[in-house]
């Protein structure tokens, strides 16, 4: 078997799901093929051992991004009978349409892959699994922080090819980010706030406690469609970010199915909440019954002695 | 004129609980069965498209027949044309078999500008919108979180790794949504009337063979239950366990 791995790219060079992906890979003893959009990565992912060849796309078409454009570029270069792509947005994005312009079917955000291809991947939003097996070739994204990362030490060839794709989308205009804050989707420490927190300034205590720990601040949808200052994209749960951090931290929030959906495959969970029946603590590893306002400063406190 | 289709998917309630029985999801032990969330958002902007430029709204949804309510509902809100995409054979239908029977009947509609949520909140795949985009040619834009649909050009936001991207697209396009801060519009007394005598068109596709096989459905791995403390006194031996059992921080 061919397996074309859609590397992830970041700030110009690879984002750690992309050792994850080939590890994933690397399990079903295939020859891998590891192609970089944009030509971003493309040293780095020669070094992930088990990579047998890597291909630099360069195109103009990477300058932006269009899923359409990026997909009939990389879909070009792409041998494999297996596409395997990364499951954020764009990943999810550009696979879809690799595998609609091969007539094959696409399994997005999948959490276990075996020889035979056995793919498993959750439904209704984690409340199941579905077990699946495919027909002739398919496409699949995985869900980052899954599979164990390849190691280093790979000794791949790099090449290079010209490849775009019929750009149709354009940035009329382009904003930064106000915080350079982490994004919940890319942090392995989230601390996220709820009602209970009753003012959106307290969160200033989170982000405190965030900044020793080098976590990102997520927030529950009460929290996010309560206060004005707390921005959407802080969210958590099923019509938020669905977030697979090593370590949770939920403060004062109740623990509804909806938010559960968002972070319940988090490593371990660590819930504050006054109330002892919350059934956030139903999921928490270590579950604290005490206000936030007396739990926070112990923790921001404790936190600080270890760095 | 402009034409707009908008695609909804019937899911069980968020709260429902998913029992797992032989190897499947119980569907039959679901009792609410609702819109899917994110294309609420999406109806709710095509709705103010529609509102601003005097389009017509074409609302498909691909289900049984207990996903006319969907249709309906839509109707209430306002939209015109109600097609389901059905038939009585389909079962698990793949990602392959959903585009093919959206695309055809979108080819039909001929609708300038698709909208529809970023996923589902059944199967969470977020597959269809920009594969249905590429089998009909067009562009896409996935996860547009604002949007400017009052003038002649509209325009539609999408988050990116540093910040937010203003796009001004040239349809036709598909358009995916997520949640946002908007409040989702209400019918009303005349659009619920209207909405009982609205015709619901159904047609079939031909959506060619599944590649996919589901083997089974499994309740997820249950955590061992976890350690309660009480009182901020507990939080560094909560740390402490952090740092030495879990090995996180
Ligand atoms: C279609 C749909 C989609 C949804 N999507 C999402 C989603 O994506 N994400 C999401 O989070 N929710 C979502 N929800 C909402 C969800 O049902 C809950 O309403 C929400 O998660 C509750 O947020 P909360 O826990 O912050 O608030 P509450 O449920 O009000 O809980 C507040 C908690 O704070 C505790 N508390 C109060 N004061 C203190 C204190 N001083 N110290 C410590 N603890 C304190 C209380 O004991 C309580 O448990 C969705 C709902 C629907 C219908």
């Amino acid at each position: 078997m061919d397996i074309t791995i859609i590397a992830e790219t970041q700030d110009g060079g690879l984002h750690p799901v992309t050792a994850q992906l080939v590890g994933a890979a690397s399990s079903l003893g295939a020859s891998l093929t590891v192609i970089c959009p944009g030509g971003a990565g493309g040293e780095e992912a020669c070094g992930i051992s088990g990579v047998g060849k890597v291909l630099a796309v360069t195109g103009d078409c990477f300058a932006t991004f269009d899923g359409g454009a990026w997909a009939e570029a990389l879909d070009a270069v792409a041998g494999g009978d297996l596409v395997i792509g990364a499951a954020p947005t764009s990943g999810r994005d550009i696979c879809s349409r690799i595998a609609a312009r091969r007539g094959v079917s696409i399994i997005q955000d999948v959490i276990n892959l075996s020889p035979g291809l056995n793919i498993t991947h959750p439904i209704y939003s984690g409340k199941a699994n579905q077990d699946l097996t495919v027909t002739g070739n398919c496409v699949l994204t995985l869900r980052a922080n899954t599979f164990p990362p390849a190691p280093s030490g790979g000794t791949a060839q790099l090449s290079t090819v010209q490849q775009s794709g019929d750009v149709r989308l354009a940035v009329a205009e382009a904003f930064a980010r106000a915080s350079e804050r982490l994004d919940v989707t890319d942090a392995d420490i989230i601390i996220s706030g709820g009602r209970g927190m009753g003012h959106p300034d307290n969160f200033r205590h989170l982000y405190e406690v965030a900044d020793v720990i080098g976590a990102a601040v997520g927030a529950s949808r009460a929290a996010v469609d309560t206060w004005e200052e707390i921005p959407h994209s802080l969210q958590v749960g099923q019509t938020g970010k669905t977030v697979n951090p090593s370590l949770y931290i939920a403060v004062g929030i109740s623990g509804a199915i909806q938010h559960l959906a968002g972070m319940r495959t988090s490593k371990y969970i660590v819930a504050i909440n006054k109330d002892p029946e919350a059934p956030i603590f139903k999921v928490a590893d270590y579950g604290i019954v005490c206000t936030w306002e007396e739990a926070i400063p112990v923790l921001k406190e404790e936190l600080s002695k270890l760095t | 004129m402009v034409t707009i289709a908008v695609l909804l998917k019937q899911v069980p309630d968020t709260t429902a609980r998913i029992t797992v029985s032989d190897g499947r999801v119980d569907e039959t032990a679901i009792s609410t069965w609702v819109t899917s969330p994110y294309d609420e958002y999406a109806l709710e902007v095509a709705i103010q498209h529609k509102e601003a430029s005097g389009a017509s709204i074409t609302a498909i949804t691909l289900g049984p027949p207990r996903a006319d309510k969907v249709l309906k509902d839509a109707a209430a809100l306002g939209v015109e044309n109600l097609v389901r995409v059905w038939d009585d054979a389909w079962e698990s239908l793949d990602s392959n078999q959903v585009q093919a029977a959206l695309s055809t009947i979108l080819e039909g509609v001929e609708a300038d500008w698709i909208y529809c949520g970023k996923q589902s909140a059944d199967r969470n795949q977020g597959s269809t919108g920009p594969g249905v985009a590429e089998r009909l040619g067009m562009a896409c834009i996935v996860e547009i979180s604002d949007w400017d649909v009052t003038g002649a050009q509209p325009s539609f936001t999408r988050a990116t790794s540093s910040g937010n991207e203003r796009l001004a697209p040239t349809p036709p396009i598909v358009l995916t949504f997520t949640k946002t801060e908007t409040e989702l519009r209400r019918p009303n007394v005349r659009g619920i009337m209207a909405a009982k005598k609205a015709n619901i068109e159904v047609v079939s596709a031909d959506i060619g063979d599944a590649q996919v096989q589901v083997v089974a459905h499994n309740p997820p791995a249950q955590k061992p239950e976890g350690r309660k403390f009480e009182g901020a006194e507990s939080v560094p031996e909560v740390v402490g366990l952090l740092r030495d059992e879990a090995k996180v921080i």
